[in-house]
């Protein structure tokens, strides 16, 4: 009862969104699809929701084919779209009602899918959606998506624009709903969100990249990456980026991650160059890679 | 069914909540009606006339009082010399004087003819035709009572009789088109916008993504302003026959049941309208450029359609709202039943499952 899609390609007029994209989402899994914005992340989602149709391609979702049996799709998931889409005239307990009765259920039906989340904005059940800060719309959303007990949940970009302490909720909250059967498919353009995922599909420019594990994402990476440091950063990244041997060079956080084109490199050299500009006490030391560093190895 | 009542119990949630929607709603039919019934007019009621009388005998005498006790005229100044007389249009408080000839009296003995000039500031050339008029009357009624006992040989007297609006009250002309105008407005503006407001907030991708089918979305977004229209229609009616004195020779039950027709048909055009627009502020002009200004112009409303050109005239059989205000005047102001409105009320009734099938096949189940 996962997702399984092959060979889906979709076009707006000169852009192309989606170009021969295949994956499979099994049952009861969390899969990440991570990818910068303009990756082609919603137009993807549209398809698998029955909002749009693909070019080419086909797609099953929950044993249904998005196209022939897209009433059956309609009822069996949940749907949580980038922009937060509830009614802001509409107290809590309204859209969450609403919801329900369009579904055909109630909220004491399925409290208990949606009890954990729900019972965080239950304090404020009548107050106006549009009135809430961006985390409980947030939990607000998941909620009205998973009133109906959907066996698949799509969340498209649910922590853009959430404060960090929310957005580490919300990945617990996803966590115990994958506990209790459901397959979730959401996609994020934080790196970071990307190793909480059973798996992950890195996309961009409508291409998936790379299809795996979080962990063995990390441990693909070709090269020994290095984090250096100086106080002058600004500085120092002209400066690496203008050395003759580098690979690759990113700001990280204090950091910057780079990494070398020769296979027997060593950091002492690195530290002569440096120094021979007048960058004096830097610090150079291994790291392991992340899935950034992967992303941008990947887009390069 | 449990779905559809859920959806219209939101509906009437967003209405009741949307201040501003609400307003237009209810409070513009009110503030219509009184605008059309009490300030747009062609009727004149004490308009401030001058006299210049160089006469000053008793036949003028009667004929000035004549005038003055009518309610249409009051005599704000009377004037003494020919030369004042522009002077006094200038001030632009009198809107009309009356010269008297010199022996005005004698003439009409001795020679059966006597002159009046009567001036008008034709800035406005409607009030100005009316004033003449009017005083055209007073003064015929005058000679008429005069010539009483003379027996003049073959003298055509015509004698004209307004039929179903005999004192040409305008307000019975303008409740009609006025009850038009709003119920399209209210049905298909607030239809379209409230059918576009959940595409521009996003919300009807989750509606689409819901078991809810399109024909209950659709009679679910509906069914509200139903209510709501009937209501107006209701309003209006009222004001008109309080207010206005405004009969209704016809039966108040048909009345209704063409209003309804007329709401459905507005409502229809609204969805229409929806489906072809992507945002409230697109849905809001096309509705009032696409729908207000033909029921303006195009409708009878307010200029008749027989003196339009003949293209005009054809493209006025495709205004809906020209059809209803046949129908209305017919049954308000004439008292016909079905059998003389048959007609029109069909055509209504064919536009209006055209334009039901028209947006059921352009509602989208799909995004763009």
């Amino acid at each position: 009862m996962g997702i399984s899609v092959s060979h889906i390609s979709k076009s707006y007029k000169t852009v192309k969104a989606l170009q021969d994209i295949s994956f499979d989402v099994k049952p009861n899994e969390l899969f990440g699809l991570i990818g910068p914005d303009g990756a082609g992340k919603t137009t993807l989602f549209r398809i698998l929701t029955t909002l749009l149709f693909p070019d080419e391609g086909t797609a099953k979702v929950a044993g249904f084919d998005v196209v022939a049996d897209y009433k059956e799709i309609r009822k069996s998931v949940g749907y949580m779209p980038g922009k937060f889409s509830l009614y802001q005239d509409l107290t809590v307990e309204e859209n969450l009602n609403f919801f329900a009765t369009i579904f055909g259920t109630t909220i004491e039906e399925n409290y208990d899918l949606i009890k954990d989340i729900y019972i965080q904005i239950e304090p404020f059940k009548d107050r106006r959606a549009g009135k809430l800060s961006g985390g409980m719309k947030q939990k607000l959303a998941l909620s009205c998506a998973l009133i109906h007990k959907p066996k698949v949940l799509f969340l498209d970009e649910p922590t853009t624009g959430v404060d960090p302490v929310s957005r580490k909720e919300f990945w617990e909250m996803l966590k115990r709903l994958q506990q209790k059967g459901i397959t979730i498919l959401v996609s994020t353009p934080y790196m970071d969100e990307a190793a909480l995922c059973d798996r992950v599909a890195l996309i961009q420019d409508g291409k998936i990249l790379q299809i795996d594990t979080p962990e063995a994402i990390v441990k693909h990476y070709p090269k020994p990456i290095y984090n250096v440091r100086s106080t002058d950063m600004y500085q120092l990244i002209t400066s690496l980026k203008a050395y003759e041997y580098n690979h690759s060079v990113y700001p990280f956080g204090e950091f910057v991650h780079y990494t070398d084109s020769r296979a027997d490199f060593n950091p002492d050299d690195l530290r002569a160059y440096l120094e021979s500009i007048d960058l004096f006490d830097t610090q150079i030391e291994k790291t392991e890679a992340t899935i950034e560093d992967t992303f941008m190895e990947l887009a390069k | 069914m449990k779905r559809f009542i859920g959806f219209i119990k939101k509906e009437f949630y967003h209405i009741f909540r949307d201040r501003r929607s609400l307003f237009i709603l209810f409070g513009m039919p009110i503030a219509q009606i009184l605008l059309f019934g009490f300030a747009i007019t062609n009727e004149i009621n004490n308009v401030d006339i001058a006299i210049l009388d160089n006469s000053k005998d008793a036949t003028t005498e009667e004929i000035i009082n004549k005038i003055a006790a009518s309610k249409y005229f009051s005599i704000k100044q009377i004037v003494t010399r020919e030369a004042d007389i522009a002077s006094v249009f200038e001030k632009g408080h009198v809107k009309a004087v009356l010269k008297f000839e010199k022996d005005f009296s004698k003439n009409l003995i001795k020679d059966h003819k006597a002159t009046i000039q009567i001036i008008t500031d034709a800035t406005d050339p409607n009030t100005a035709n009316t004033i003449t008029n009017y005083v055209n009357a007073i003064l015929q009624h005058y000679q008429k009572e005069l010539n009483k006992d003379i027996n003049i040989a073959y003298q055509i007297i015509p004698q004209t009789r307004m039929v179903y609006n005999p004192e040409l009250k305008s307000v019975y002309m303008f409740v009609p088109g006025v009850m038009t105008i709003i119920l399209m407005l209210v049905s298909a503006m607030m239809t379209s916008i409230s059918i576009t407001r959940e595409k521009e907030l996003g919300t009807m991708e989750i509606l689409l993504v819901s078991p809810l089918k399109p024909f209950q979305v659709i009679i679910g977004k509906v069914i509200p302003y139903i209510f709501l229209s009937i209501i107006n229609a209701i309003v209006i009616v009222m004001l008109s026959i309080f207010i206005f004195n405004m009969p209704v020779q016809g039966s108040l039950f048909l009345l209704g049941l063409e209003s309804v027709l007329f709401i459905i048909t507005s409502l229809a055009l609204g969805i229409l309208i929806s489906t072809i627009s992507a945002t409230q502020q697109t849905a809001m002009m096309i509705s009032l450029m696409g729908l207000m200004l033909p029921v303006i112009l195009l409708s009878g409303f307010i200029f008749p359609i027989s003196s339009m050109p003949m293209p005009l005239q054809i493209i006025s059989h495709i205004i809906p709202a020209k059809w209803f205000i046949i129908i209305l005047k017919a049954i308000m102001l004439k008292g016909v039943g079905l059998e003389f409105i048959w007609k029109e009320t069909l055509i209504l009734l064919g536009m209006t499952v055209f334009f039901i099938a028209l947006s059921v096949k352009k509602y989208k189940i799909r995004l763009e």
